[in-house]
């Protein structure tokens, strides 16, 4: 019964500072990231989501086993807080067979299935009805078990974000749709992107129940997260949940912001961190917070070392997994 | 040996799954009540329910990636498109999603799904409705690619497709739904990736797919009495491909003719000269001829529709010119 006490609608003060400790463990794994990215050592294109944090370790914690994610371009944060360990997910950012897709992902191709990852996605929307359609497994099979789909505000655009949320409330399936509107797609803000200002009201033609929570409150997302997985796994149907976030850095590592007031990001950095914010709220010591910090940086660095000493694929390892 | 329909047949090996297996399902527009465009589904959903036999909305991109998402979970879903032209609008589940999951995680997952879907001319539908899109979906590593002609061929093929753990691509020809053969009394699983020799001849191979199958038969019952003995193979799984039984047909008689309805230009057909000019490159007196549709969309007027699709004349035509008779 542990389980059921864990899972309480609210977040304890003792659970706090575990949370804490997570959203500090993918800041300074995403600096971490940048930083070698800058250095050269990481291929591809990466995207982190410094700022949103509380969104993923929120979303995350409120999940049960058995509950699973698609995630985003954007993944790394969901990826840990979904229970990937750093080293794996590091690994498979330099393309290590011991990453979570064995060098065959990379970052915008984070997949963990034991612990309920079903995949980031490069396309936008592109795992909203998959995610519908997991839903209507479990729905066909009565296990209750929910499946959540993490997508941008640039998504609510796409007609995957439309015909998976239509699909899903007209078969009421355990899904939960979780929007962290951060107000850019790519460089887009929302007001070119988007001709309604609440998206929100996406849920309403659907006639899909819609939650808000300020996405920088780990506390009110966790607890609307549980409110939104409570409805679905009770077969009331799926929830939109619209999370009000803040994308601290650019869209790429490497962006830079030309289409962005410098002035945004620095003041979204004073008063939206949600490090900062839960920091405050919990109060915790000074000392206490260092502590946690350094631990975070030195897990972020012990990935970055566990990930060189890795194994490089063969490159014939590119003809394995086409098919089953 | 009962006699089907290669409608009757590939509505046989659905419901036959669907008894055996709960995993198995159907969705796809209009198939309960109105048992689908086609007819297919009809009848099933009073055996199997709503639940099972599942109509969706007209939303190609949610049905394709609510089938990949119920697969990737242990399901095995049929995914009904209604027309081939349909599967552009699926495409990015389809190509990106389903055909790239089980790579991008590094083996880690499965997508059992079959997109069902029929296309063809040969009633005047237009640009829209007939178009044989087939070669876009071999060329996606990741899929497989099915394109049964026959009642048995059908029936074997689709069960093999339902229960194959990779994302499988099922066309059926719509002016083949009505044809009847002979099948076995118990479902027998056909393997993908195996050619079906239809005729035995000596002098030139043809290669064919869907329709044109049976347009060729006619062809080489022709050229027989023209005094020219045609073989006849249908790859019948166009991804994984038979290049051994076809290169080794084509060995025999050293001549080879692909025939498919789709556009000739870029067609499946290429894809096996291809292979016949590298595999069987001293084995050819003839270059490989080519038959398929006309590079234009599919015109509205029949009389127009029929000039553009390939017919068994075609095929004879294309024959001769192999044996230096056309």
């Amino acid at each position: 019964m542990a389980k059921v006490e864990e899972k309480r609608s609210t977040l304890p003060k003792g659970v706090l500072k575990d949370v804490l400790r997570e959203m500090l463990l993918i800041r300074r794994f995403e600096e971490k990231v940048e930083e070698r990215f800058r250095a050269g050592e990481l291929p591809g294109f990466l995207h982190v989501a410094i700022g949103q944090e509380a969104c993923a370790v929120g979303v995350c914690r409120a999940l049960e086993d058995g509950d699973i994610i698609a995630s985003t371009h954007r993944a790394h944060g969901h990826t840990l807080a979904k229970g990937t360990h750093p080293n794996e997910l590091m690994a498979e950012l330099y393309g290590k067979t011991e990453g979570c897709s064995h060098g065959y992902g990379g970052s915008m191709h984070l997949y963990d299935v034991q612990h309920g990852n079903m995949g980031a996605n490069a396309v936008v929307g592109g795992g909203l009805p998959q995610m519908a359609g997991a839903a209507l497994a479990f729905q066909m099979r009565g296990e209750p078990r929910v499946a959540v789909a993490f997508f941008g505000d640039g998504a609510t655009n796409i007609g995957t974000f439309h015909e998976a949320l239509g699909m899903a409330q007209l078969w009421k399936v355990p899904a939960v749709f979780v929007l962290e509107d951060n107000k850019w797609a790519e460089s887009t803000p929302e007001s070119q992107h988007s001709p309604i200002r609440d998206l929100s009201d996406r849920a309403k033609a659907f006639g899909m129940k819609a939650l808000k929570a300020d996405g920088q409150d780990v506390e009110a997302v966790y607890k609307t997260a549980r409110q939104a997985l409570d409805h679905a796994r009770s077969g009331k149907g799926p929830v939109f949940v619209h999370l009000d976030t803040a994308r601290l850095h650019g869209h790429y590592i490497g962006d830079p912001q030309v289409y962005r007031d410098k002035n945004e990001a620095k003041k979204l950095a004073e008063t939206r961190d949600p490090i900062t914010l839960l920091r405050e709220r919990i109060g915790i010591p000074d000392d206490e917070f260092d502590e946690l910090d350094a631990e975070a940086a030195e897990i972020a660095e012990a990935s970055v070392e566990f990930a060189k000493a890795g194994t490089d694929p063969a490159p014939e390892d590119a003809l394995k997994n086409v098919y089953a | 040996m009962p006699e089907l329909s290669y409608r009757e047949a590939v509505r046989d090996a659905i419901a036959t799954a669907m008894r055996e297996d709960e995993d198995v399902f159907i969705m796809g527009e209009d198939i309960a009540e109105m048992g689908g465009s086609m007819g297919v589904t009809h009848g099933l959903l009073e055996e199997f329910g709503p639940e099972r036999i599942r109509n969706t909305p007209i939303a190609e991109m949610a049905l394709a990636g609510a089938a990949i998402g119920a697969a990737v979970q242990g399901m095995r879903p049929i995914a009904e498109i209604m027309y081939e032209d349909f599967l552009t609008l699926a495409s990015e589940q389809i190509v990106n999603q389903a055909a790239k999951h089980r790579y991008m995680s590094g083996g880690q997952v499965t997508v059992p799904v079959v997109f069902r879907t029929q296309g063809g001319a040969g009633w005047s539908p237009g640009a829209q409705h007939a178009q044989q899109l087939e070669a876009w979906f071999v060329h996606i590593p990741g899929l497989k690619v099915v394109f049964p002609s026959t009642p048995e061929d059908v029936r074997g093929l689709l069960w093999s497709s339902i229960y194959d753990d990779n994302p499988i691509v099922f066309f059926e020809h719509r002016t083949l739904y009505g044809i009847k053969g002979d099948v076995p009394e118990k479902i027998e699983p056909i393997p993908i990736g195996k050619a079906r020799v239809h005729r035995e001849g000596e002098d030139v191979t043809v290669i064919a797919t869907g329709r044109l199958v049976h347009e060729s038969l006619k062809a080489a019952e022709e050229a027989e009495s023209q005094g020219v003995s045609v073989e006849v193979v249908d790859p019948r799984t166009l991804q994984p491909l038979d290049t051994e039984t076809i290169v080794g047909s084509v060995k025999k008689t050293n001549r080879a003719v692909v025939a498919h309805e789709a556009v000739t230009r870029m067609g499946f057909g290429a894809e096996v000269a291809a292979v016949l000019q590298y595999e069987a490159f001293d084995w050819l007196d003839a270059p490989v001829e080519r038959v398929g549709a006309k590079f234009t969309p599919l015109p509205f007027a029949p009389v127009m529709e029929q000039f553009v699709v390939p017919h068994a004349e075609d095929v004879l035509q294309a024959i001769l010119r192999t044996v230096g008779k056309a």
